[in-house]
């Protein structure tokens, strides 16, 4: 396995911008260029060579600029208004919020088409959103209502949507099930992928490397995601790993870790990962380097096993909103005032959820039993 | 063994403090991995050493089931003796607060029905510490299930010495009107009916079974031929629950001492709903266990 050299660094355009940038006219799009540090690759033995790997610069329009802003902030809002609920005991049970992980989940969505499929675990809020689900329903889902996207049926841990396989909450399992899902694709020749998102915790479980070599065996289009926020549960990363480096964990099957609270490296990688995975290579594993700045759920304040100062840093130097932010203005894509009107519709959109979550039904008795089985031809 | 057990101090606190007192080299965080928790644990017992490991939840039991069942269980008798597994399995069972489908099961009954295994289902702090002690000193694999609900409870527990043996019922309250079967929280369940009963001017004997495997045949049958009615009253979905077990074993042994067909009350055959009112629904109640006394034998 050769280390592919990276390209010399390049002149960094995506600098830190001032705060209270002031220019008022925007561009329809600009082209970006990512610092050569953003992406590692592995290369495996089977699939194709890495190449170089991803592109350190790209084009980015105005509008979906905005779009990758408007969703994160909308993330922000949805996971933060459902701690409160959870507070007040309208969200019981589990809730695992993904604060500091938006950049991860929006780069790498806005990176696919219609129809690729995903599966993630069970800190599944932001990925619920971007595969097409409202905060709304989302939210309705966690107070347990009949307007929820579970009909109240899920909760959490249990939320789907078009060409998204949840929500799930035991670890580890979903990934033999999205290279299922990627299976379907390959046997029916659609020439989507699936996208099999796991955590640094679940990178452990014997079921990943069977449905690694699986893959590879067998070309499946499936792009494995490991979410390394650095934490499973209150076990960090180096505390639970022999090999912490989790892209490299498929061996054979080539890696590329991306910095995963720059939206735009995730984006640009994931794109790269889709395009290869498309051609017939197999399946490639992408680590998303990330963090949670909450614990791993509401009944983890997340501080006995990590440093307040270490969360403290990552909201001040890596937030991917503000790095979004930074860009956007840098590049001439937003102005502060747009962001300032995103953010705010964020939260009114969050706002409004809660209030139809409160005001929404429970289910009603006879759904206990509804949907344990079923008939094609009933 | 077992996940954030150490340095977190266990994900229901069970483990708190034991990092410091016992060190790192007796209690050990393990990565998420079921399959080798186990593994290793039944391993390491084979090789000699006596050690208990931690399954999260009973619903990850089932990514070691093979380790448990083929493995745990039977490596004593297909060695012939050669071999033990001194292993206790400390898991969490039980739903009721809003996990969900896949975070609210019971399975202790399907381990009760292999040949090779102990099962423990502890009611109160008191049994569960005797009957901790009891499993510890066994040279067998036990599977020793807490409820999650439970762990909540307060309870009085002597200064001196004492175990409880596996297959010894306690019985929890006397009667001479009604049996009820129950165990680990339905226990506490089966003692709100009696008391509904009670103000009915009827007297329930209350049987918490402990552990189901071995269980306490000889303590229910002889209740059930005092007081001629008997309930059984499980968590788990009715399907296939032990409760069957339990009364197709009275009816074989104690068919002539019955008023009418043994009554059973298990959770709804349905995966556990999210939705609070839903699941509660899904849960036995002492309603429910009123109502199949009234529908069996008219009381």
């Amino acid at each position: 396995m050769l280390l592919r050299l990276l390209r010399p660094v390049r002149p960094v355009l995506c600098q830190v911008a001032t705060s209270g940038f002031r220019r008022q006219s925007t561009v329809t799009s600009a082209r970006f260029t990512l610092n050569s540090d953003v992406y590692k690759l592995h290369e495996g033995t089977t699939g194709a060579s890495l190449g170089s790997g991803p592109p350190l610069e790209g084009e980015i329009t105005r509008e979906e600029m905005t779009g990758m802003y408007s969703l994160m902030a909308a993330i922000r809002e949805l996971e933060t208004k459902a701690g409160d609920l959870y507070l007040e005991k309208i969200i019981r049970g589990f809730l695992h919020r993904c604060n500091g992980q938006e950049a991860s989940i929006v780069g790498l969505e806005s990176a696919l088409t219609p129809g690729d499929e995903l599966i993630t675990a069970y800190r599944c809020h932001g990925y619920t959103h971007t595969r097409g689900v409202s905060v709304k329903e989302i939210m309705a889902e966690l107070a347990g209502k009949a307007t929820g996207c579970s009909k109240g049926k899920g909760g959490s841990m249990h939320l789907y949507g078009p060409h998204y396989y949840g929500g799930n909450g035991i670890v580890g399992a979903q990934v033999p099930l999205g290279a299922g899902i990627a299976f379907t694709n390959k046997y029916n020749e659609t020439g989507k992928i699936c996208v099999t998102l796991y955590g640094d915790g679940a990178a452990n479980q014997g079921q990943v490397f069977e449905a690694y070599n699986m893959a590879a065996l067998w070309k499946l289009p499936c792009l494995f995601v490991c979410e390394n926020n650095l934490y499973g549960m209150g076990t960090s990363s180096t505390r639970s790993s022999a090999c912490p480096e989790y892209y490299t964990r498929g061996h054979y099957i080539p890696g590329i870790w991306v910095d995963g609270q720059n939206v735009l490296a995730v984006r640009t990688a994931t794109q790269w990962c889709a395009d290869y995975i498309r051609a017939g290579n197999g399946p490639l594993v992408m680590e998303q380097f990330t963090y949670r700045y909450y614990g791993h759920s509401m009944s983890d304040p997340g501080k006995s096993y990590r440093s307040a100062t270490e969360v403290k840093g990552v909201r001040e130097t890596r937030d991917p909103l503000k790095k979004c932010e930074e860009l956007a203005l840098e590049l001439n894509l937003m102005t502060s005032d747009e962001i300032k009107a995103i953010k705010k519709d964020a939260a009114k959109t969050a706002e409004e959820a809660v209030e139809f979550a409160h005001s929404s039904p429970h289910p009603p008795p006879a759904d206990l039993y509804a949907h344990i089985w079923w008939s094609r031809t009933k | 063994m077992g996940e954030d057990i150490g340095a977190y101090g266990g994900a229901y606190a069970v483990t708190r403090g034991f990092l410091d007192e016992f060190g790192p080299e007796r209690i050990m965080d393990t990565p998420i991995s079921e399959s080798v928790i186990v593994g290793a644990g039944v391993g390491s017992a084979l090789a000699g050493l006596r050690p208990i490991v931690e399954l999260m939840t009973i619903n990850f039991s089932l990514v070691a089931i093979d380790q448990i069942v083929n493995h745990a269980a039977k490596l004593r008798y297909m060695s012939d003796g050669q071999f033990s597994v001194p292993l206790v399995i400390r898991t969490v069972t039980g739903g009721g607060g809003q996990l969900a489908a896949t975070h609210s099961q019971s399975f202790e009954n399907w381990y009760a029905s292999v040949p090779g295994l102990k099962v423990a289902v502890p009611a109160t702090p008191y049994d569960a510490l005797g009957l901790f002690r009891a499993a510890m000193k066994d040279d067998n694999p036990i599977l020793f299930a807490e409820h999650s609900l439970l762990y909540g409870m307060r309870g009085e527990v002597p200064d001196e010495w004492y175990e409880i043996p596996f297959g010894q019922a306690d019985i929890k309250r006397k009667g001479n009107d009604v049996t009820i079967v129950a165990y680990s929280r339905m226990t506490h369940v089966a003692l709100q009916a009696a008391a509904m009963l009670e103000e009915k001017g009827r007297q329930a004997e209350v049987i918490d079974l402990r552990t189901l495997r071995p269980w306490d045949k000889e303590t229910v049958l002889e209740s059930v031929r005092k007081t001629n009615r008997v309930v059984v009253v499980e968590e788990t979905w009715k399907t296939g629950g032990f409760s069957g077990e339990i009364a197709s074993t009275i009816q074989e042994e104690a068919f002539d001492d019955l008023d009418g067909p043994v009554a059973r009350v298990g959770g709804l055959d349905v995966p556990a709903p999210y939705n609070g009112t839903l699941e509660a629904a899904a849960i036995p109640n002492s309603e429910r266990i009123i109502k199949a006394l009234s529908d069996n034998y008219g009381i």
